[in-house]
């Protein structure tokens, strides 16, 4: 509605008559974090309406609000400039709100045409008609130049392949609003521009897009519109063709400097840690780890910074050992690294502190003492049992070094917020004595405060001669923690810079690497 | 239309053959016992004997079925046998004793077809209970039916003070008798109980592959989060599957409680594990989304040959146990190896494609 008020500021993007879907003041709180703070989105008819933001700046998270999936803590949604709530991702579909998700979601035991297919089957008299969705499937594919058999398993089909099957499926509903969450991830320079004709098919019929990615250059190709996130807040909304790619950057990285952490100077011993051609092969053909080399001096830092697929997890769970499946030389010390389980990396000298920390480095049911001795149960036997005051001993120690806010050492561990959990994830691997420290995301979902913690405990283990690697997604963070930081994309590092010559346009440009619109990149990998 | 698939090779290979045996294993472990029986006696053979093991297998094959629908969704339903002895005391109890209602001064005797409507309706309802306790209270599947493996069977007991109902004729001035039908009848010779278990492997069938509902079964087996992403109803399907189960289950009550013509309450104890066992053996992955009703009633044939066989042979029934708990990890860990090998196969097909 137009607003006589004087006072308002001019909207920069106009003509409210074609927007389809609006979400207003939208606000999604989850325990310890707000995801989206108030954020307002509105999404054009017949245009590609692209959103953008750093990992963790809310995107996914008002997709899947969008998509039925997740309910808004506060604001509203209107389709045609009614109000709609939908409560499951059926409501959406029936509102003609077709999703296309980030991370697959599909049946790896059914056929391509049952996925395409799946919870909207063709039927003639309640029984499937499986050679009119068949036939159908086939034109649905052959629409995305896609050779694709449709009865083939669609777990034996490559990732690129199952994506394709993907969009398919969303094509085959009667979407009016179809919302892509990085659908080209997995896709190669000519089935990337294969569905950018599907989109400008799609946009002549009126369909909205709304189209996240990570690829910059992508979006000014494809997108009309652009809104872009930060920490939850929508920070810009502007037509596309008035941006540019550095104008992205700015608004997603954000101006204000890390005031909270800083790193401390101090002497870099020898190589500690050299890590040879270490690849890991993907399920579906390419790598997840392709070659990388690299690295670690003692008393280092070291950070690893790339988007989420990038194989940073995965290089830190290899050098963890939980990737037996990985090749390449590993040498600590000098000396070759033959242990391949946990266990036997544990008594080598790598800890890893897990990215999930509630999944992969609590035991939920136990309280804080036993999830900290855990890895270190052996250290506190006498004979074949464990001495409780050897135990208690430990757990004192690690929470007054580690000042983890505890009432008891026997408290459960779900008592505790976040950043003290996460403490205690560090305290189990610091009590196996390790030579170095993998930290994957050790600040992620935990408030500010316990951050600046977290990172003082990294400066003082570094100055202890530990090495760290230090896996984030958080830009300022790795800039102001690091001795030196990689970036990866693809699986393989593209970009190496020292803590001078660090800035975040670098990082972001070189994460990019493999991603451009015209860049088949390693995606096949290189052998 | 251009082939789709480029054919690397067209000779068939030593692992073609393999993979061939690996997914007909269920049926030639079938014929397999059925020779070696046929060699060992003579009398296995017999019109007779196939008759007598037909009609064992179809209560064990009834159960598999339901479980079969249970096991694709990635669920187990442990309740089975306790539901079967429910519903035989329930039978058995309305035949015997009717509906009595004090304070009308009243007993009623439902004709025998509504006692077999009732029971029927019961079974199905446990079912459709267990599945809403499984997914509006998010409680695993093998605790929610472990409940109900109790409960049924304690009301089982409950129904008589742990006494049988003998005798189940029913009386002609009441209108129910012919109860005992059901399990002695024959239809063109051959048992109404053969005929039940093939007629509803039909319609199990149609619906695991011609019904979206199969559909649905499979998906939410195969990833549960992508089936209710898609607009699969997950918590309706799951009820759906559980209630079949439950059917079945107070089916074979019925046929169990006619054809001794008694309900005692420890009527099909530990008939759930026999029906696991013929589901896995038929090839079906207790984590769900693979299998088929087809490898069900094998395996429900495989174990009942096995049974009969091992015991006109003469082995003991303790060396039987032995026996038959050996072929059901075994066919689990050739099943494992299948899968392995299928993996195999896949990659190194993608790697032939670059």
């Amino acid at each position: 509605m137009p607003s006589p008020s004087p006072v308002l500021k001019i909207e920069p993007v106009a003509a409210a008559d074609d927007v389809i879907l609006s979400a207003q003041n939208i606000t999604k709180v989850f325990p310890g974090t707000v995801a989206l703070d108030d954020v307002s989105f509105q999404v054009r008819k017949g245009k590609v309406n692209v959103l953008i933001g750093e990992n963790g700046a809310g995107k996914s998270t008002l997709m899947k609000i969008l998509a039925g999936v997740e309910r808004p803590t506060a604001g509203k949604i209107l389709l045609d400039g009614r109000e709609i709530h939908l409560n499951s991702p059926l409501d959406a579909t029936q509102l003609g709100i077709g999703i296309i998700y980030q991370e697959l979601n599909l049946c790896a035991n059914l056929s391509v045409t049952d996925n395409i297919f799946l919870a909207r089957e063709i039927t003639r008299n309640g029984l499937i008609e499986y050679k009119s969705q068949k036939q159908r499937a086939r034109e649905l594919v052959s629409k995305l130049e896609q050779k694709i058999d449709p009865d083939q398993l669609l777990g034996d089909l490559r990732i690129g392949e199952q994506q394709i099957v993907e969009i398919a499926k969303a094509l085959a509903q009667d979407v009016r609003i179809l919302i892509m969450d990085e659908p080209t991830s997995a896709l190669s320079a000519a089935e990337v521009e294969v569905l950018f004709r599907v989109i400008r098919e799609l946009k002549a019929d009126g369909v909205a897009i709304i189209y996240i990615s990570h690829k910059l250059e992508e979006l000014l190709q494809i997108g009309d519109y652009i809104t872009i996130l930060r920490d939850g807040r929508m920070v810009a909304e502007e037509q596309a063709q008035k941006v540019n790619v550095p104008w992205m950057i700015e608004k997603m990285v954000g101006r204000n400097p890390a005031a909270l952490f800083t790193r401390k100077e101090r002497p870099l011993g020898e190589v500690m840690l050299k890590v040879e051609n270490l690849t890991l092969p993907r399920l579906g053909g390419g790598y997840t780890l392709d070659h990388v080399s690299f690295d670690l001096r003692e008393g280092e830092i070291l950070g690893f910074y790339g988007l989420m697929g990038a194989g940073r997890s995965d290089l830190v769970d290899c050098l963890a050992g939980a990737r037996p499946q990985a090749t390449g030389k590993t040498w600590l010390n000098g000396e070759p690294v033959s242990a391949t389980t946990i266990s036997e990396r544990i008594k080598t000298g790598f800890v890893l502190v897990p990215e999930d920390r509630q999944r992969y480095g609590l035991v939920q049911a136990l309280s804080v003492m036993d999830n900290m001795l855990l890895a270190s149960l052996k250290n506190y036997l006498r004979g074949a049992f464990l001495v409780s005051k050897r135990e208690k001993a430990a757990a004192d120690q690690q929470i007054k070094e580690l000042s983890i806010r505890v009432a008891s050492a026997q408290q459960p561990i779900t008592a505790l917020s976040g950043g003290n959990q996460q403490k205690v994830v560090v305290a189990k691997g610091m009590l196996t004595r390790p030579k170095i420290l993998l930290l994957d995301e050790p600040t992620r979902g935990i408030d500010v405060g316990a951050k600046s913690e977290i990172f003082e405990i990294m400066n003082r283990l570094a100055a202890h001669k530990y090495s760290v690697i230090f896996v984030s997604s958080e830009l300022k963070e790795i800039l102001a923690m690091s001795d030196r930081i990689l970036v990866m994309s693809k699986g393989a590092i593209t970009g190496e810079f020292s803590h001078q010559d660090a800035n975040e346009e670098k990082l972001v440009a070189a994460s990019a690497i493999g991603h451009g619109p015209a860049n088949t990149g390693n995606h096949n990998g290189k052998g | 239309m251009k082939s789709v698939q480029m054919k690397t090779k067209s000779r068939i290979t030593k692992s073609d053959v393999q993979q061939y045996l690996l997914r007909g294993r269920a049926f030639i472990a079938l014929i397999l016992v059925v020779v070696v029986f046929s060699y060992l006696t003579p009398a296995f053979l017999t019109t007779e004997n196939i008759v007598i093991i037909f009609k064992q297998v179809a209560i064990r094959a009834l159960l598999a079925i339901g479980m079969t629908f249970v096991i694709l969704t990635g669920g187990i339903d442990l309740s089975v046998g306790s539901v079967v002895g429910m519903i035989a005391m329930v039978a058995g109890g309305l035949i015997n004793q009717g509906i009595n209602l004090p304070q009308f001064g009243v007993i009623i005797y439902p004709h025998t077809w509504m006692i077999i409507v009732i029971s029927l309706a019961l079974g199905t309802l446990t079912g459709a209970f267990v599945g809403f306790i499984i997914t509006r209270f998010n409680v695993a599947p093998f605790i929610a039916t472990l409940g109900m493996f109790y409960v049924a069977r304690g009301v089982a007991g409950l129904l008589n003070n742990g006494y049988t109902f003998p005798n189940l004729v029913g009386r002609a001035e009441y209108g129910n008798t012919g109860f005992e039908i059901l399990g002695s009848g024959n239809f063109l010779g051959i048992n109404y109980s053969i005929w039940l278990m093939m007629g509803f492997a039909l319609v199990a069938y149609i619906m695991t592959t011609r019904l979206p509902f199969g559909r649905h079964v499979y998906a939410i087996g195969g990833n549960e989060l992508a089936a209710e992403l898609s607009g699969v109803r997950v918590a309706r399907t799951k009820i759906l599957v559980y209630s079949i189960s439950g059917f079945c289950s107070a089916l074979v009550g019925l046929i169990v409680a006619s054809q001794l013509v008694a309900a005692h309450p420890m009527t099909g104890d530990a008939y759930e594990l026999t029906a696991i066992a013929a589901v896995v053996l038929g090839g079906t992955s207790l984590s769900g989304g693979r299998g088929s009703i087809g490898g069900t009633l094998i395996g429900a044939f495989v174990i009942g040959v096995l049974n009969t066989g091992l015991v006109m042979v003469g082995v003991s029934s303790f060396w039987q146990k032995v026996i038959t708990g050996s072929v059901i990890v075994l066919a689990v860990i050739i099943d494992q190896v299948q899968a392995r090998m299928q993996e195999q196969i896949a990659l190194q097909k993608q790697q032939d494609i670059k």
